[in-house]
């Protein structure tokens, strides 16, 4: 009885200790600054001239920031459409709630205007506001951190030559717990790893700024890298392709294999972070937003550089199922659907017509395991994103007056022909992304 | 052709009262289920590049068939600008349209803009009004002449004496639906649709009662649109209210 009480009393201790030095390991900053230069590629950034180096004047490190503000995209959560830019209120949600992007014009009493270069490194590399508070990793600070301190102080100084907006940051609506803040103590010792991307020896320099940018920046795992239920990317498994809960989307693997980016050149990478358009599909839904809002907006250098790490990266780790061949009535309905609803653009043959409508016929949103991407198109249609090599894209329209089955034998018939083979889609699945 | 033929099956059908005999009802499905494939689009084309609009709008954005979806050909193009850029950016709450806008610039919405705006197809005849006459009557009056002790302006103060709307942004109000027009006065009074400040719709729905909406929503679902009904040329004199939505340049954001 006694052994038991100090049995009992010593895990205790260690459950707490085990707790305090997880905390610990949460709160600590990161002490390094990492390399000094940031691994600029000579041409990666217009107009730079001086590849390596910082640059030479402050309107220089403005024009950097403003480079490398749309390369992390900062916008995408900091400037509502049609709003001032950067002055925030864009909703954010999760499976914890909704988070709303913060002002971060230079106001001082509503935006970051009072921080200093030290507080926003802090923000971008530790994940800490200037007061110590921790924030909430729906802030990427978990992929910024690999940015270097100097490109860092360039966005800082971009940010800085904004106008300032009073607007007043709207607070997270968050569910219990996660509305403890104090908590994200445990959560970061247990998920969060500061520390600025080394480059990888034995790898070159396009590699190595197309990582930079990948995990960095452009922080690509926030959507491909499927996440655990804590919300915590599984680094097991990534950039393998995940879904995106709230949101209803799938973002697609930008690993080798088939169903990634296995069959994807080094060119189809870039013309699609460029155009929002490759032969084998085109953006839509949150990626429609990343190549208009983002990835348009990169030099070509850094785009390649982007599609030579991508396709270094390994075929993933799910086994690629192969699915049953659908029910043929299914398949017959779905083909009247589609020849009165589809073909006029996407062509009886699923090609679609290159660079207004995509092909269906071996588009990997089309017949990717999740079935999300083909009805988020059908129930709400969509614009190609709008880019300077395409400012006037075509569409398509919503048919969310089809009923669930419809949809589904819609869905099933684009997703199992023309070589296609991705199962068959219940009616269930389209209810639920109504 | 096809839209000729169902005309023509529904008014067979109304006016004797009877289905249409079986001959020509599978007569009539044989030929729709053929030409029920959409035409042929060409890339490039304006045309092809609404095909997101029209497949509820209809073709030229003549109106969807079951009344909702509204007609956009032919209303004032900075109207429809106006009505873009609130959808694309939240001012207007229709999360379907929202997500068709997102990103898209507001050069290319002011072409979309331009497109309809310039399109000119037929009206259909007006539905039967589904009210009674004095319903009808109260909702000529206040479309006609407004009400003035209730500081009600007459819908033709503004939206011209044939209703038929005021460049650059005034539309037009026949050729809607009645449940269109419902919904879109009811969004007004209740504060869910909004225009630029000061929003003069605003104001005026906010002083209907529910039977006023519903009068006025069917007495002009009710009256036959003329010959070519085109918007007339800008106000010379000064609107009854002050309108955000008119003062400022056609394509400036508010």
């Amino acid at each position: 009885m006694k052994r038991a009480a100090i049995v009992l009393a010593g895990l205790l201790a260690a459950a707490l200790l085990a707790g305090a030095a997880l905390y610990a390991r949460g709160v600590r900053d990161d002490p390094g600054t990492g390399p000094a230069a940031p691994p600029l590629l000579a041409s990666s950034f217009p107009p730079s001239s001086t590849p390596s180096s910082f640059p030479s004047s402050a309107q220089e490190r403005i024009e950097l920031g403003r480079y490398l503000a749309r390369a992390a995209n900062c916008a995408a959560c900091h400037t509502v459409p049609g709003g001032q830019a950067y002055a925030g209120g864009t909703a954010i949600p999760t499976d914890f709630g909704t988070f709303y992007g913060p002002n971060i014009t230079p106001s001082r009493e509503h935006g970051i205007g009072g921080w200093s270069t030290d507080d926003f490194w802090q923000a971008l590399h530790n994940g800490k506001a200037p007061d110590g508070a921790l924030l909430y990793p729906a802030f990427p600070y978990t992929e910024y951190t690999r940015m270097t301190r100097a490109d860092a102080d360039a966005i800082y100084a971009y940010l800085m030559s904004q106008p300032a907006s009073d607007a007043r940051s709207r607070p997270h609506e968050l569910r219990f717990p996660y509305d403890r803040r104090a908590l994200l103590g445990l959560w970061r010792g247990l998920y969060f790893d500061p520390g600025v991307m080394a480059d990888e020896p034995g790898q070159d320099a396009q590699w190595n700024r197309g990582r930079y940018l990948v995990e960095g920046a452009g922080h690509c795992a926030a959507c491909h890298t499927p996440r655990n239920r804590w919300g915590a990317s599984d680094t097991g498994r990534a950039l393998q392709g995940a879904p995106l809960g709230a949101l209803g989307w799938y973002a697609t693997p930008l690993t080798g294999e088939a169903a990634g980016l296995g069959g994807w050149s080094e060119d189809d990478v870039a013309q699609l972070l460029r155009t929002g358009w490759s032969r084998h599909g085109a953006a839509g839904g949150p990626m429609a937003e990343v190549v208009a809002g983002s990835t348009q907006h990169l030099s070509d250098a850094d785009l390649r550089a982007m599609a030579a790490y991508l396709k270094s990266l390994p075929a993933g780790s799910e086994p690629a199922g192969e699915a049953a061949p659908p029910p043929q009535p299914l398949m017959e309905r779905g083909s009247r659907l589609y020849e009165q609803s589809c073909a006029a653009c996407h062509q009886a043959s699923g090609e679609g017509s290159p660079g207004a409508w995509p092909a269906l016929a071996g588009n990997p949103s089309v017949t990717a395991a999740s079935s999300r991407n083909v009805l988020q198109a059908i129930l709400r249609g969509g614009y190609a994103p709008a880019t300077a090599a395409d400012p006037r894209p075509h569409g398509m329209p919503p048919f969310h007056t089809l009923d669930d089955a419809d949809v589904a034998a819609l869905a099933t018939y684009v997703r199992n022909s023309w070589g296609n083979r991705a199962g068959a889609v219940q009616p269930h699945e389209v209810a639920r992304m109504r | 052709m096809l839209e000729s033929l169902l005309a023509l099956a529904r008014k067979t059908a109304r006016h004797d009262g009877r289905p249409l005999p079986s001959l020509l009802a599978a007569l009539l499905l044989a030929c729709c289920t053929a030409a029920g494939a959409q035409e042929k689009l060409t890339p490039g084309t304006m045309q092809a590049r609404v095909a997101a609009c029209t497949g509820c709008h209809g073709a030229g954005g003549r109106a969807g068939p079951d009344g909702y979806y509204p007609r956009l050909a032919g209303k004032p193009r900075a109207y429809l600008l106006e009505q873009l850029q609130g959808f694309r950016d939240g001012r207007r709450a229709y999360e379907p349209m929202r997500h068709l806008l997102a990103g898209l610039p507001d050069a290319y919405l002011d072409e979309i803009a331009g497109y309809f705006s310039s399109q000119h197809p037929p009206y259909p005849p007006p539905l039967r009004a589904e009210a009674g006459a004095a319903a009808l009557e109260q909702g000529r009056r206040l479309a006609m002449d407004g009400d003035a002790a209730r500081g009600l302006p007459a819908c033709a103060a503004c939206h011209g004496s044939g209703l038929n709307g005021m460049a650059p942004a005034i539309p037009g109000l026949l050729g809607l639906r009645r449940d269109y027009l419902v919904s879109q006065l009811g969004g007004w009074r209740s504060g869910l649709r909004r225009a630029s400040d000061p929003d003069c719709m605003g104001e005026v729905a906010q002083r209907l009662t529910p039977e006023d909406i519903g009068a006025v929503s069917a007495w002009l679902a009710a009256q036959p649109v003329p010959e070519s009904y085109r918007p007339g040329p800008p106000a010379e004199q000064p609107l009854p209210l002050e309108c955000g939505s008119q003062s400022r340049a056609p394509g400036e954001r508010p």
